[in-house]
């Protein structure tokens, strides 16, 4: 059935959107416009079409006027397409007998001029009439979904969603780089604003992590490798080396102290270089997997292959430690995945204006988590690079944050850690503390209370961005001090404040490499590098890419709050797709004209998802349909022709263009 | 060859005639061509731009309709200079009032402009131009274990940072590590000079030389090396008086193509070392070419 054998009836649907629509187009008269097309039985406008009564009109008319034909003209298909396709199914249509044009965001909020507007509106309808007298009726194609989930990112918000997915039987592939899984958050204090202890709230969490018989934890370990689609990714894991096998190492770390380094002479990667670790060491006390590492850049063994070994002598019997260990490709499958990779903190030596890197005692932020964490470098005690401990000390909110130079977003969380640090630093030194602050953002349950509590304390609030950091003094009172500069916009004066210890709250940013993890997994980044949910408020953990969600601050900044709230919507996102136990496939999916197909074979290294092989027998190529995403590449690289895509057949696409182009 | 068009500006002719000895010297070493704009201008710097900015934008714009005939880039060392002919050139891109203004201007003087001059800083045209390896090339006589304090003043990249970073100038930096230098930390590079205040507030002009001279002391430099004529003459001429006031900060200051010229085998009498007024002499004499 298509427009030559003339039994078209089609039905036009305009939508007004409330007046997102009607106040730029006039949709009366595109309606009117429509009625006298060829073909069409009914044309109507309608104030929400998306509404039940607006769907209602489609199936009522479909029955009662026997419409083969439907066009809608609303929004985004990404919105409603699904709507209005059940709305025709409804109707006892096939769903794919339907084009939506949409007149919003393409048309009425990108234009101002009405009658113009109300013209593109017109000239769009007109396309998709045109173009649905092709539409053929197909059916979507169910796949099974494995059960499986892959977490990349064992911080706190992929450990919370690897747990609540692991709790209701779902089987969690959780891949962390770093040898100890716990992320950002392991490294912290005490967290805001109820200042209860980081460690004592998550390492309860990682310690499940490890137990849970439904999560393989694979720490060291990288994604490589993603093919397939929802339902069914094929995954390659890199694992690299630890040089301790985790299958026979019982975690005594006698190895660590049998290291002939006897005192620790390598930056500590865990304390952000503060402290120092043995070549043979374990991240923190309560690391995830308890298991050392060796590091192989420092370790004598692997630079001149000439050590005692004494760490393989303390192990004894249990040869744990295994110096010949290789990388590990390990393969799975999967049916969803979610990203958690988390953040990175803004490099501060960006802004030399503050004089991190040229004065030992700037710190940033996570740095003095580590000072004043009793497993860090000094055992909780704040004694600055030089062996002093502060009598005062200045806090820079804003660096790399709200900053025209650096990033122009706010970090969410500096604020609060901020005012955390400035708590616990005058709680642990007694110092006189100042925070120089942009605005105070507070917003959070408990959160502005906490910023009354620090003001009772007794820290100093200035308002006002720090210009500079030197160590030049003008006074006596500023000689061998840190000057911070700054204007006080309250009081509209340049106050000069000498400090032993300035810390740079600096900001949240994405990872250096998140671009190549966006191209891995093949969704979308923010200009700025996020990672891009679906939607910004109603698809917040759902990428682009079905199957893909994201969850914590690789999608935006956010506290530990959000991340554990994301993280769960995220496994409950991947669980409805579990559950339902299969995906429909949309069938825009390209095939082959046998008797047409010359057998050149130029399609198949051209297909992104190695949908296309070679039939021998036959001599022709085939298109497994399950795996084609429909990106009509091969239907547009084929020499004869001879490969097609149902939905955008070349007719449908001459038919649209004519339409548009038609000039009524 | 490379060739460019020179504008010395009034300083280059008065107070800093030792910085344009050096440069031409130095441009001259490297095989650069200078043409002098010919019948150039006042820049439209000093109390122009304070009084009212449409004559000096009128006066900068005739130095770079003038420039503009000769499709040579435009080459200005002083800081004033480069950075009014550079918001000249902004400005009447920008706001289309400025440019009608001027057009009326241009069209008096029998001149067009449509924006196509590039004015450039010395410094940008040895790093991005010329190079550093060329620049390595020519040095004769390095200067090894000369600790300089390298001192930009505040208009070379504010608020245009056409070649430099805004908050931390490095090509002065660059440069001066290429003959042999050692770089200092100064985090004062880009802090006032006092300007004009010395004139005007002698008291605020003095304590900020006086800042200036002292932490480049402290951080153990040598010389400052400067890039503008009136930060040179700032925190040469006053020197003394500073010193006296808030204590002795005795150090020579240099146009950074002076200590250039030193390693590319000039004497100091070509590069106009003996203009200055604070002598540089006891620092760099051992990187003077022995008298023949």
């Amino acid at each position: 059935m298509d427009a030559r054998n003339g039994d078209l009836r089609i039905g036009v649907y305009v939508c007004h959107c409330g007046t997102n629509i009607a106040a730029t187009v006039d949709v009366k008269a595109v309606a009117e416009y429509a009625a006298a097309l060829p073909g069409v039985v009914v044309s109507r406008e309608y104030k929400y079409m998306c509404s039940d009564p607006g769907q209602e009109l489609i199936r009522q008319d479909i029955v009662e006027l026997k419409l083969n034909r439907i066009v809608v003209a609303s929004c985004s298909p990404l919105l409603h397409e699904e709507t209005f396709r059940g709305a025709v199914a409804k109707g006892g249509l096939n769903p794919f007998c339907f084009q939506m044009v949409n007149i919003r965001e393409h048309d009425s909020w990108v234009h101002q001029d009405r009658q113009r507007a109300t013209e593109k509106a017109i000239a769009l309808v007109r396309a998709a009439i045109r173009r649905v007298a092709l539409h053929k009726p197909l059916e979507k194609k169910r796949v099974p979904i494995h059960p499986d989930v892959l977490i990349v990112g064992g911080g706190i918000a992929g450990i919370h969603a690897a747990l609540t997915l692991a709790n209701a039987g779902k089987h969690v592939y959780l891949v962390e780089r770093e040898p100890t899984i716990g992320g950002n958050m392991a490294k912290f204090d005490k967290t805001f604003p109820t200042l209860d202890c980081a460690a004592c709230i998550l390492t309860p969490k990682m310690t499940a992590v490890k137990k849970h018989p439904n999560i393989t934890l694979w720490t060291l370990s990288e994604v490589t490798e993603v093919q397939g689609y929802v339902g069914n990714f094929e995954i390659a894991v890199t694992r690299k080396p630890r040089y301790i096998n985790e299958d026979l190492c019982v975690g005594c770390l006698e190895c660590i102290e049998a290291c002939v380094y006897k005192q620790a002479k390598v930056p500590d990667e865990f304390n952000l270089g503060l402290g120092k670790r043995r070549p043979i060491y374990i991240s923190f006390p309560q690391a995830v997997p308890q298991i050392p590492v060796i590091d192989p850049e420092t370790c004598i063994d692997f630079k001149t292959g000439r050590c005692k070994k004494t760490c393989i002598e303390a192990c004894g019997d249990r040869h744990a430690v295994d110096l010949k260990q290789q990388p590990k490709q390990e393969t799975i499958k999967v049916g969803a995945i979610i990203l958690a990779t988390g953040y990175q903190t803004f490099d501060a030596r960006k802004v030399p204006d503050y004089g991190y890197g040229v004065y030992p005692n700037v710190y940033t932020a996570p740095e003095v988590e580590r000072l004043i964490n009793a497993s860090g470098p000094t055992g909780g005690e704040v004694i600055l690079r030089d062996g002093r401990k502060p009598q005062s000390i200045g806090i820079i909110h804003c660096v790399g944050s709200r900053d025209e130079n650096t990033n122009k977003w706010c970090s969410r969380v500096c604020c609060m850690y901020s005012l955390k640090l400035a708590h616990l630093l005058k709680e642990r030194t007694g110092a006189e503390v100042y925070n120089f602050y942009i605005d105070m953002r507070a917003a959070g349950k408990a959160y502005e209370e906490f910023y009354h509590k620090l003001l009772e304390e007794g820290v100093h609030m200035i308002r006002g961005r720090v210009a500079e950091v030197t160590d030049w003094a003008v006074t006596p009172e500023e000689e061998g001090k840190l000057v911070m500069r700054a204007e006080d916009t309250l009081i509209s004066f340049v106050r000069r404040v000498p400090v032993d210890m300035v810390v740079l709250s600096v900001g949240l940013v994405p990872h250096e490499d998140a671009k190549d993890v966006r191209r891995l997994f093949n969704i979308s980044c923010s200009s700025e590098g996020w990672f891009l949910e679906r939607h910004p408020k109603l698809a917040p953990v759902n990428t682009f890419t079905d199957g893909i969600f994201i969850a914590g601050a690789c999608q935006a900044p956010k506290d530990i709050p959000d991340a554990v709230g994301q993280a769960g919507s995220a496994a409950a996102e991947a669980m409805v797709l579990i559950d339902t136990g299969y995906v429909e496939m949309e069938p825009n999916t390209a095939y082959i004209l046998e008797e047409e197909c010359s057998g050149c074979k130029t399609c198949i290294p051209l297909c992104p998802y190695s949908a296309i092989t070679f039939l021998a027998d036959k001599k022709i190529a085939h298109i497994n349909e399950v795996l084609c995403k429909g990106c009509g590449t091969c239907v547009a690289a084929c020499p004869s022709g001879s490969i097609k895509q149902n939905l955008f057949e070349d007719e449908e696409i001459f038919e649209e263009i004519r339409g548009v182009l038609a000039n009524a | 060859m490379k060739r460019y068009l020179y504008y010395p500006g009034c300083s280059l002719r008065g107070t800093g005639k030792a910085y344009e000895e050096s440069l031409l010297a130095v441009f001259k070493a490297l095989d650069v061509e200078l043409e002098e704009l010919e019948d150039w201008n006042c820049c439209g710097a000093t109390a122009y731009m304070a009084i009212d900015e449409m004559n000096a934008f009128a006066l900068a714009g005739r130095n770079l309709a003038l420039a503009e005939k000769k499709k040579l880039d435009l080459l200005a060392p002083c800081s004033a200079c480069y950075l009014v002919l550079n918001k000249a050139q902004r400005y009447i891109k920008e706001y289309p009032k400025v440019a009608k203004l001027l057009d009326h201007g241009f069209k008096a003087a029998g001149l067009t402009y449509t924006g196509t001059t590039k004015v450039r800083h010395p410094l940008d045209i040895l790093i991005n131009d010329i190079g550093l390896d060329e620049i390595k090339a020519r040095v004769k006589r390095p200067l090894a274990g000369l600790k300089v304090a390298p001192y930009y003043g505040c208009q070379i990249v504010r608020p245009y940072a056409t070649f430099d970073l805004t908050y931390y100038p490095v090509s002065m930096d660059k440069l001066l590590r290429a003959v042999g230098a050692e770089i200092v930390d100064y985090p004062l590079k880009t802090r006032c000079c006092g300007g004009s205040q010395k004139g005007t507030l002698p008291e605020v002009g003095l304590s900020l030389i006086h800042i200036l001279l002292k932490e480049a002391g402290r951080r153990g430099a040598q010389v400052v090396s400067t890039i503008c004529p009136l930060c040179q003459f700032n925190l040469d001429a006053f020197q003394d008086e500073a010193g006296k006031k808030y204590g002795e900060v005795s150090r020579p200051v240099v146009y950074f193509t002076q200590l250039l010229g030193l390693a590319f085998g000039f004497s100091a009498k070509e590069l106009g070392l003996e203009r200055n007024i604070v002598s540089a002499k006891r620092v760099l004499v051992k990187f003077e070419p022995v008298a023949a």
